[in-house]
Formats: structure tokens, C-alpha cells, sequence
């Protein structure tokens, strides 16, 4: 069963500056965010995933559409309300954004102090906040004193402190080294599991999506390219935004010459990758070129792609794409090569 | 020179030295109080309404830019002279520290306003945006971010206003403020007693490395980053 939506984005567009100089960051988008998911938003730098994830709270005013965070239009809340509104929609970011002139207990007791909850209740909540992130023994320290994944964690800690709806996490895990990334990954999940709360992931690698989302949305050029089930998106990237994010090794047609012809196969999850080239050549006794391949793991199933030259004999070309196309799990696109 | 260190010269002048150190710290402390009280709104109204700041407004930013530095770019000897009719209407006298006051605040209000503007520009942009995030209110961010943020530059910038003022009574004192620099004309120029002079030089060298070096570790003391 589907669960109710927590963000609605309608037909939003977001331009900076005006006349000549105009950027349009984002332009028509339509996402429907559900309650209780973990939603990744992936692109390159550059696409609007920083300014999408901004409108969401308002720290960027769209230039038109509607954002509804928990049933409430967020465009047409007075600036009183909108503050309060955001007490429901928190954020954790790239560069922890902790305030480094207060102990970490305190940095957690921020929201809640400009919300006017009483300082004694504020405090025993702060401090099983910090011990829910692991980290209560560190409420005297202060930020610079702490590494960066433990900075990110009392982010955490202080974004959840007004009991948020949903989290959204700017690059959280950009500036961190893969092992913390993975444990504030782990994180993540675990507050989402544990408290419900939902979670939008901004970032640009496909490495996160993979370990935490359920569903994702491809932004490219202030456009969402793609939208689906992580799974989905990643056996058979459709645009070649997809592609350059899912394969960012560069399997692609474009680097070589105009007469390559060629086909994309993807292995859509079996159990096991078939030897299939091996099998190629010797069933039909036709030599394919790889021309690139990348594979990964996502949700326990084995997904890859990989690009086949094809030979230049028509016959050879037809009689090794029919026996691929008659293989289970696996499908078949031709590539050209476009100018 | 020599008689510097003699009891005599401490026995006939040491009375008005003491009095024109204790007339300088007054103005110096008046001043700077009423400096900031006008100079650091001044200040944080022109972070906020920055282009990229938390409530931009193009027209009081200009404004409050051009009085800023309109006000930095007069000398101090000739603001105290084109505010004297200004300074007898308001104080009652243009001489003494009553007269010297005004003329001060004036004078370096605006330059508290550039510190203050400076100190809290450091402050990282994101941390300011977490805030917001957060459902913080302009003045919530004012009074629980931007200030205790920018604590350590802000005590910093305060000894270089204070060192500044020092400088500015001296020159008071060439129209009539009363204080160290009053004395040094007065003795040291008019009567040719150079050693009276040269006390209130070293006078006033001691009070400003003394300014300096209490600011300077009260600012690394409070600094959280550094621990």
C-alpha cells in the first residue's frame, strides 16, 4: 500500500537574476515525496538539487508552482508561519553548519530555544537526543573539538530536536570519508525506521542512493529526467543523464567513432550473470567487442550494463543480437552514435 | 629630561597627569559606549540587508553605507571643528569632555559600524542558513548566532576602536577636551616643558598596549574554535 505524501512539488520553476542574465535553476518539476520513505535526489553539480531541496523549505522562494509540506502550502504561509512550518522539515548539510561557540548539547538545544521550549525540558530532550546518535558523552565538547562524522551526527541530533516530519540532508555525507559515510548512512535508516521520519537525500553519488533509497529522481539541467524505484532506475537507465550518473565510468557510444554500431544489454537481475559473450562466440560463432561494462549490487539482485561493439558483417550482427534478445533477464538496446 | 625622575618634577605635575589620564579614560569610556550603542545596529542592520543577506534592502544599505563612510572619511580635527555649533547646542559647551563627547561618538560610531559589519560577515553563511532552516527569526539570529558567533572578532574589533578613540582625545585635546593630549599641547608646546610631553606619550603608549594585550587574549579565552 502507498503510503500518504508528505511533500508535494507542483509544477515548480525556479529562475535567478532577470533579463539577459537569467538562469532558469529549475524548471517544471513534479515530485510527490511520500511519508515514511527515504527519497534520494540525485545530479551532477550544477543540475538544482541544492536549490530543489532549498524550495522545499523555503530558504528559496520558487518563482512559481506550489510546495506542500504536510498539507500546508508552504508559498502561501505568512513568514510567521512559515517558521513554524520549518520546525516540521529540518536540514543537515555538507559543512555540518554547527553553531562552533556552543557545546554540542547546546547546538542541540538551539532549535528548541528559538521554539521557547523551556530550558531544563529542552536540555534532558537534547541529551537523549545525543545519546539516540551516539554520542552522549560528548554534550560538554564543543564542535571543533569533534571529527567530522560526529559534527554530522550532532546535526543530526539538532535536526531532529523539533520532532521533524521529514529531514532533508544537503550532501550530508560529501565531505566524509567512506566509513563515516556509511555510518551516517546507517543512521539515516535506522532514525527512519525508528521514528518514521522521512528522509530526502540530496547528493551526486549513486553510492548513497544505493545504500539508503527507496525511490530516486534524476535532475538534470533543473529538469527531473527520472523518477522511479532506485531499482528500477539503475538495471535501465532510459536518458543519458540516468546513464552518465549510474555509469559514471563513461560507457558510453559517444567516444567512439560515427560507424561503431552498437548495442547496450543489461542484466535485469538474474541469479546469475550467463557468460554470455563466451556463449555468443561459440553458438554462433561471433566475436563481440566490449566496449565498456560496469555491474553493481543493488538490493541483494545483480544489475549491470555493458556497451557490445557490434561486427561490421550485417548477418553476424543480426544472428548475435537475436541470440542475446532470446536470453532471460537481460534486454537489448541499440545505440547510435549521434553528432 | 632627567627631571622626569625626580621627585619634584612628580611633586608639580603629577596631580594634572594623573587627572588628565583619569579625564582621558572617561571620555575614552563614554565615547566608546555611546560609539556602540549607535555603531553596532548600525552594523548589523547593514549585514542583514546585504544582497545576500537575511532581510536585503537595497535602498537602507545604500543609505546606511554612505553615512558609514561619509562619517570614516572626515578627519577628526575637522569634524570637531564643523560640529562645534552642533556640539554647543547639544551639550551646552564645546569644551571639556562635555564638548569632547559628542564630537567623538560621531566620529567613531561609524567605525564601530565597519567593525561590527566586518566581524559578522566572517560568520560562515551556512551556519546562518541552518538558523533560518530551523525556523530561527531575524532577531533569533541576530542576538543567538551572528553576535555570539562573531564574539572573538567582535572583542578584537573592540580594542582597535578603543586604541582609535585614544588617538581621536588626543586630538580633542588640541581644541580644548581636556585630557593626556590637552596637557601635552599645553606643556609640552606652549610652555616648553617637553618632559610633561613626553610622560603622556609614554602614558598613553602603556594604556594602549595594555588595551591590546587584555583584548587580545580575552578574545583566544572565549574563542570555542580553538579548544
Amino acid at each position: 500500500m502507498e503510503s500518504a505524501s508528505i511533500i508535494q512539488i507542483q509544477h515548480l520553476s525556479k529562475r535567478f537574476g532577470g533579463g539577459s542574465e537569467e538562469v532558469h535553476a529549475l524548471t517544471d518539476i513534479d515530485l510527490d515525496i511520500r511519508q515514511g520513505e527515504i527519497f534520494g535526489i540525485i545530479g551532477l553539480s550544477g543540475a538544482g538539487k541544492s536549490t530543489l531541496v532549498r524550495c522545499m523549505n523555503l530558504l528559496e522562494r520558487p518563482t512559481s508552482g506550489k510546495v506542500v509540506v504536510d498539507g500546508r502550502d508552504m508559498t502561501a504561509l505568512s513568514e510567521r508561519e512559515l517558521r513554524l512550518q520549518r520546525r516540521k522539515i529540518t536540514m543537515i548539510f555538507q559543512s555540518f553548519n554547527l553553531l562552533m561557540q556552543r557545546t554540542c548539547l547546546k547546538n542541540v538545544c538551539f532549535p528548541m530555544e528559538i521554539a521557547g521550549v523551556p530550558k531544563a525540558q529542552a536540555k534532558s530532550r537534547g541529551r537523549e537526543l545525543l545519546d539516540l546518535v551516539g554520542l552522549g558523552d560528548k554534550a560538554n565538547a564543543y564542535p571543533s573539538q569533534l571529527s567530522g562524522g560526529q559534527k554530522q551526527r550532532v546535526a543530526v541530533a539538532r535536526a531532529l530536536a523539533t520532532d521533524p516530519k521529514v529531514l532533508l540532508c544537503d550532501e550530508a555525507t560529501s565531505a566524509l570519508d567512506p566509513t563515516t559515510t556509511a555510518s551516517i548512512l546507517e543512521l539515516l535508516k535506522e532514525l527512519n525506521t525508528k521514528l518514521g521520519v522521512t528522509v530526502v537525500v540530496i547528493t551526486h553519488q549513486m553510492s548513497v542512493i544505493e545504500a539508503i533509497c527507496s525511490r530516486v529522481a534524476i535532475l538534470d539541467g533543473g529538469r527531473v529526467a527520472e523518477l522511479g524505484p532506485v531499482q528500477d532506475i539503475f538495471s535501465n537507465p532510459t536518458t543519458d543523464a540516468a546513464r552518465r550518473l549510474v555509469y559514471p565510468g563513461g560507457v558510453s557510444i559517444s567516444q567512439y567513432p560515427p560507424s561503431t554500431r552498437a548495442v547496450r544489454i543489461s542484466f535485469n537481475g538474474g541469479t546469475a550473470y550467463q557468460p554470455l559473450i563466451a556463449s555468443v562466440a561459440i553458438e554462433c560463432g561471433v566475436k563481440l567487442n566490449i566496449l565498456g561494462a560496469d555491474t553493481r549490487n543493488v538490493g541483494g539482485k545483480a544489475l549491470g550494463t555493458m556497451l557490445l561493439g557490434l561486427p561490421e558483417d550485417p548477418g553476424d550482427a543480426a544472428r548475435a543480437l537475436s541470440y542475446i534478445r532470446a536470453q532471460p533477464n537481460v534486454s537489448v538496446e541499440e545505440v547510435e552514435y549521434h553528432e | 629630561m632627567s627631571e622626569i625622575f625626580t621627585p619634584a618634577f612628580w611633586g608639580e605635575y603629577g596631580g594634572i597627569l594623573a587627572e588628565g589620564l583619569l579625564d582621558t579614560l572617561i571620555m575614552v569610556a563614554v565615547s566608546t559606549l555611546f560609539a556602540y550603542l549607535i555603531g553596532l545596529p548600525m552594523g548589523v542592520i547593514s549585514v542583514l540587508t546585504q544582497p545576500h543577506g537575511i532581510r536585503p534592502h537595497r535602498a537602507v544599505n545604500a543609505i546606511l553605507g554612505w553615512i558609514i563612510n561619509i562619517g570614516r572619511s572626515f578627519p577628526f580635527a575637522i569634524l570637531m571643528v564643523a560640529l562645534f555649533p552642533f556640539t554647543k547646542l547639544v551639550m551646552g559647551t564645546r569644551l571639556g569632555l562635555r564638548g569632547a563627547i559628542l564630537p567623538l561618538v560621531v566620529a567613531s560610531a561609524p567605525f564601530v559600524a565597519r567593525m561590527v559589519e566586518t566581524s559578522l560577515s566572517e560568520v560562515d553563511a551556512g551556519v546562518i542558513e541552518a538558523a533560518r532552516s530551523m525556523g530561527a527569526s531575524t532577531f533569533q539570529t541576530v542576538w543567538k548566532v551572528y553576535l555570539p558567533e562573531a564574539m572573538p572578532s567582535l572583542i578584537l574589533g573592540g580594542s582597535i576602536t578603543l586604541i582609535a578613540i585614544v588617538g581621536y582625545t588626543a586630538i580633542a585635546g588640541m581644541v580644548g577636551a581636556g585630557g593626556l593630549g590637552d596637557l601635552a599641547i599645553r606643556y609640552g608646546h606652549q610652555r616648553h616643558v617637553p618632559s610633561v610631553m613626553w610622560v603622556t606619550v609614554v602614558i598613553l603608549i602603556i594604556l594602549v598596549q595594555v588595551v591590546q594585550s587584555v583584548f587580545s587574549r580575552l578574545s583566544v579565552r572565549i574563542d570555542k574554535r580553538l579548544k
